[in-house]
């Protein structure tokens, strides 16, 4: 029986196949923004929530999936209101997060183990409900990021712009949030809670080494990552190793692998074509060509009665309208 | 400049305007009426408001006291954004990542897509045509982090005039751009000003653009000391309000 045939690995491999379609999705518009620890700060939050619903007894992805999107909003709504910059905004909430879940995990009577399950992620227990859910909000973030690709595009790419061509900024920035946070409720149940934003940042970062436009470092970014989830959850079953963990060494590997491919081919590039780069300078007066007067009878001094003009390092005389400058034994135009 | 009726909209209409950043007066009464298809310069030395006032009238900040209007519509119920070109003031075009020239260019024509729609055909070539204009249209298919500053500020010039705007708002357009660049977006911008193009931009430094200027404001610590036909001492990197109409001398004293 191979493992194609275990009925939880094929939900596990599903999962992972939509985990890593959307985290990079929403992650190129992260790392766009400047803002690649977003995920990791929702996932920190989402640790409240998880515990909330432990606390409570109600299921823990729908409380975690609630607080991140709370969480993520705040974030949003921080950075917006100018006072506290992105990072310093995300840095509250990472504190918060992960304290309050500590705090309320205590309060419910649950070990670390249960809250490890969140953390790493355990694909190996997802259900058939559980797909369900992942399916619809893996779909849901899909359309969205790549049906308004063009409006959040021009939002992370330049914020003031974007709003002066008549967009809804602050809502398109507030969906973006929204959207991390149920990428990241997805991905809890793959990589889990706290390496959630590797498979974000790390299949975007690598796809930029080699991509010059936004489109294609998208969809390479996409196809980074579903290759990533798919290898480590095969890898983690054959090896018995944790799938999450594996998954994100491998997605590092492949930068590693990137970065290496991308500085090459640069440096090819730049050794085929090594005027490429520069312009023409077009407008900007060249060096005056060097003309010789034709015969000059006299040397020009103190006191041959030419106005002189100063002319930088030295001295030129006017001569019929000319200026006439010293060089070696004969006088320059210029 | 020919005298048109008090109730043909003005393409930029400001009353009274004054805005504050973080509790300090940055602009201060200012009234301004611009008409379609006047070019117009805002002087200043750094921090006496000149971008402060166009990001106003753009409606990125919002006034503290006094209105503007554009085409007539006050700025907060203003709609058709399609009708405004806008050139921030920025060092780079580039974001966190790579991004084509194409791309950029083809988000300047966000006001006029439909969501969940891709470019038509028409829009292709409008971006195409906005390339050719700043003479980038070789450059297409390059990130617009491998160019240079000069070139990154034409991709956001031709980002603003791919949606073929009827007022053109553009912030320190020639700060840190190489001449060649300078010369190919005066053209740019003097091919939109044969069209009817209201033009309002702020600069230290207008260099070849200069020359399309017929109307020059100077503001002095957020006020305006000067509303009149440029002259040549305003044209250099510092400006010296030497003229001030004689009813406003009052405010330099």
């Amino acid at each position: 029986m191979t493992l194609f045939e275990l009925e939880f690995m094929q939900r596990a491999l599903l999962a992972g196949l939509l985990t890593g379609l959307s985290a990079p999705a929403i992650g190129t518009y992260l790392v766009q923004r400047r803002l690649a620890l977003m995920g990791d700060g929702i996932g920190h939050i989402a640790i409240t929530g998880v515990a909330l619903g432990l606390l409570t007894g109600t299921a823990p992805v729908l409380t975690a999936i609630l607080v991140a999107i709370v969480g993520a909003s705040a974030i949003e709504l921080i950075r917006a209101r100018g006072k506290t910059s992105g990072d310093v905004a995300l840095s509250l909430l990472f504190y918060g997060g992960i304290a309050g879940g500590v705090l309320l995990i205590g309060l419910a009577g649950q070990g670390a183990a249960t809250l490890n399950t969140y953390l790493f992620g355990s694909l190996t227990t997802v259900s058939a409900s559980d797909l369900y859910v992942v399916v619809g909000l893996a779909a849901v973030v899909l359309i969205v990021a790549i049906g308004l690709g063009p409006q959040l595009f021009a939002v992370c790419q330049d914020e003031e712009f974007a709003r002066v061509t008549g967009l809804r900024v602050q809502l398109l920035n507030l969906l973006i949030a929204v959207m991390a946070a149920v990428t990241v409720t997805v991905a809890m149940r793959t990589v889990g809670l706290l390496l959630v934003s590797a498979l974000m940042v790390v299949p975007v970062a690598t796809a930029q080494q080699l991509t010059r436009s936004f489109r294609s470092t998208f969809t390479t970014a996409c196809g980074i990552g579903v290759l990533v989830c798919l290898a480590g959850i095969i890898t983690s079953y054959n090896a018995n190793v944790a799938p999450g963990a594996t998954i994100v060494v491998l997605a590092l590997a492949c930068f590693v692998v990137a970065a290496i491919a991308g500085a090459l081919v640069r440096r090819r590039r730049a050794v085929q074509a090594p005027l490429a780069d520069e312009e023409p300078e077009v407008g900007v007066p060249g060096p005056e060509p060097h003309v010789v007067t034709d015969e000059h009878p006299h040397a020009h001094s103190q006191k041959c009665g030419h106005p002189k003009v100063e002319h930088g390092d030295h001295v030129d005389y006017v001569h019929d309208g000319h200026l006439h400058a010293a060089h070696g034994d004969h006088w320059d135009e210029h | 400049m020919t005298p048109s009726s008090p109730d043909t909209p003005k393409a930029v209409q400001v009353t009274d305007l004054s805005v504050d950043l973080g509790g300090r007066l940055v602009l201060r009464g200012i009234d301004l009426r611009i008409r379609p298809g006047e070019v117009v310069a805002v002087l200043g030395t750094n921090g006496s408001g000149k971008s402060t006032l166009v990001r106003t009238i753009v409606g990125l900040l919002q006034a503290a006291r006094g209105e503007v209007r554009l085409f007539g519509t006050p700025v907060p119920r203003f709609r058709q954004w399609s009708r405004i070109g806008y050139v921030p003031q920025r060092i780079t075009a580039a974001g966190g990542v790579p991004a084509t020239v194409h791309e950029v260019v083809s988000s300047g024509l966000l006001s006029q897509r439909r969501l969940f729609r891709p470019l038509s055909a028409a829009q292709k070539s409008a971006v195409d045509q906005s390339l050719e204009l700043v003479d980038m249209a070789d450059r297409r298919k390059d990130a617009v982090a491998e160019l240079s500053g000069g070139q990154q500020q034409r991709v956001l010039i031709a980002r603003a005039l791919v949606s073929d705007p009827e007022l053109l708002m553009l912030d320190e357009p020639t700060a840190g751009v190489d001449l060649a660049s300078q010369d190919i977006f005066a053209e740019a911008i003097r091919e939109r000003v044969a069209r009817g193009t209201t033009v309002i931009m702020v600069s230290h430094d207008l260099g070849p653009m200069d020359a399309l200027i017929d109307r020059s404001i100077v503001l002095r610590r957020g006020r305006v000391v000067y509303d009149g036909p440029p002259h040549a001492s305003q044209t250099h990197a510092h400006v010296h309000p030497h003229v001030v109409d004689d009813e406003q001398r009052g405010w330099l004293s």
